[in-house]
């Protein structure tokens, strides 16, 4: 009885969560303009994302486009950035190393449109004109912190020896970087780019704030701007839906692996 | 050749740049006119305007009054699924923080869409709502974490005492697992607070959140009350983080 309530709870509190998610989804599979009539199954909407044809299909798509190459962008610098960064932190002591932590920090803990209000000011006062640049700029701001969070770990648990070793061995630093360093970081430097790649593709005020007035759109700013012109265009509903299912798969996938890995170690 | 612990010196330039720099701009553009002279005009404006104030007043209850729907909601949620005798599946907990990794704007306006269809007239109630949808996944993902790797020999010790099982659950779980609520609340009750758009949405634009605010005054061209604005929830934020501090750290780690 007791589990029958627990496992009630659980799935009641599921299908709250995903009722918008369903909904949006089965009626991405019909042709009507407006959101609730069904007229029938139809995968006509699915055909006009691909296409880029009708209702802003192709501001859509490069919408999509922007979303991921300034993701991409982003958290590959962030990435690099974050983890040469880390090897920097983690062999400061001190005062100086709080401080550089405590820095590091911010960002993570400001809400977006602190962080959106502060850089839009900084872009404003030199008149710099706002654009791409602007944008990945302040995404690789807000995604490397999580990096070095994530590289930080795995430096603890490396041993410092081996860095010295191929040093002494007449590694160049660049070959003891790329040939040592790197390997033994990667698990985090994996977890950073994930993470920061998925916090761009989810940013919207601080796009909203850093975008200019060129007419710059990422996925977010575009549904913004749609929704406040009244009435969505109907072939967000499709692309919605695929990115829920991506976005399940992926962490379903990841999970999995996680597990099979922990389940590893735990059998040594 | 150059130390290691030079190696945070590109990082460091950059944080100055783009982290400290911009705040320091906003304190600055706060105590300025438009013409760049010193001034508390701004920040008196906010304590003295009935618009802001009020507006502030809501945004700090709908903030309370979800962090604590969140909680009352999302606790029982990540106490099934971190026991072991509800709950063995991986992929219930994947599901709850499914919703994390999607676009805010996104869920939200489906959520808003699917009210519309529904005829509920959109007001503070749907903000509510959907603000509760929005943050919960937040919420139940720190609790769970903490919850999962509870000790315990702590229970087992107090059940073998004689405790009855609520008593457990008062005096032994709930107490152990406050880190995990505090992080839980750092992750929903600023965020609620400094939103913009998702009120709009979830409100055909009838309720202004303090976000909102911020975010047409900089659109309007009044940087420095925007600005003003931004340095007043500056502020709150340093408090709040100053009662929970480092308990963000611990959340964030291994959040997918």
């Amino acid at each position: 009885m007791k589990k029958f309530i627990a496992k009630a709870y659980l799935w009641i509190l599921l299908g709250l969560l995903y009722a918008p998610l369903v909904f949006i989804a089965i009626f991405s599979f019909t042709e009507a303009r407006v959101l609730g009539n069904w007229t029938g199954f139809s995968t006509q909407l699915y055909t006009n994302l691909f296409t880029g044809n009708a209702g802003g299909g192709s501001a859509l798509l490069s919408a999509v486009r922007n979303t991921l190459l300034i993701a991409l962008i982003a958290s590959l610098v962030s990435t690099l950035l974050g983890t040469v960064a880390a090897v920097g932190i983690h062999n400061m002591k001190g005062r100086s190393k709080a401080a550089v932590q405590f820095v590091n920090n911010i960002p993570m803990i400001n809400p977006d449109i602190i962080t959106g209000v502060s850089l839009f000011l900084l872009f404003v006062f030199p008149h710099f004109s706002q654009g791409y640049v602007t944008v990945v700029l302040a995404h690789i701001t807000f995604c490397t912190p999580y990096v070095v969070l994530s590289v930080m770990p795995k430096l603890a648990q490396m041993n410092p020896n081996i860095y010295e070793a191929a040093l002494d061995l007449g590694a160049k630093p660049s070959q003891a970087f790329w040939k040592v360093l790197v390997p033994e970081l990667r698990p985090g430097m994996v977890t950073g780019f994930l993470l920061s790649f998925t916090m761009s593709i989810d940013d919207f005020a601080v796009t909203f704030f850093t975008r200019g007035t060129i007419g710059l759109d990422t996925l977010s700013t575009y549904i913004y701007t749609d929704a406040r012109k009244g009435g969505l265009t109907p072939e967000l509903r499709p692309l919605m839906t695929i990115i829920f299912l991506l976005v399940l798969v992926l962490l379903v996938v990841f999970n999995i692996r996680q597990h099979r890995a922990v389940a590893k170690s735990q059998a040594k | 050749m150059i130390k290691r612990s030079h190696w945070s010196i590109p990082y460091i330039i950059f944080m100055v740049v783009f982290v400290v720099l911009p705040l320091l701009l906003i304190v600055m553009y706060a105590f300025q006119d438009g013409n760049g002279h010193f001034t508390l005009a701004n920040v008196s404006r906010f304590f003295t305007d009935k618009d802001s104030l009020s507006t502030f007043a809501l945004s700090l209850e709908i903030a309370i009054e979800n962090t604590l729907i969140c909680i009352l909601l999302g606790y029982p949620a990540a106490w099934i699924l971190a026991n072991k005798q509800f709950n063995k599946s991986a992929v219930t907990v994947v599901l709850f923080i499914m919703p994390m990794w999607i676009n805010a704007l996104m869920r939200t306006l489906a959520t808003a869409e699917l009210f519309n269809v529904l005829g509920i007239t959109l007001g503070k109630g749907t903000l509510l709502f959907g603000m509760v949808y929005d943050y919960i996944p937040f919420m139940i993902y720190p609790i769970y974490n903490t919850l999962s790797r509870l000790d315990k020999s702590y229970a087992e010790a107090a059940e073998d005492l004689g405790a009855a099982p609520w008593t457990v659950f008062w005096k032994i779980t709930v107490p152990l697992s406050l880190p995990g609520v505090m992080s839980g609340v750092l992750m929903v009750f600023m965020p609620t607070l400094s939103t913009f758009a998702i009120s709009e949405f979830l409100t055909n634009n009838k309720i202004k959140l303090f976000g909102t605010i911020i975010q047409e005054n900089i659109n309007s061209s009044m940087w420095n009350y925007g600005a003003a604005l931004a340095f007043i929830m500056l502020l709150i934020i340093g408090i709040s983080t100053l009662f929970g501090s480092g308990e963000e750290n611990k959340a964030e780690g291994g959040l997918i």
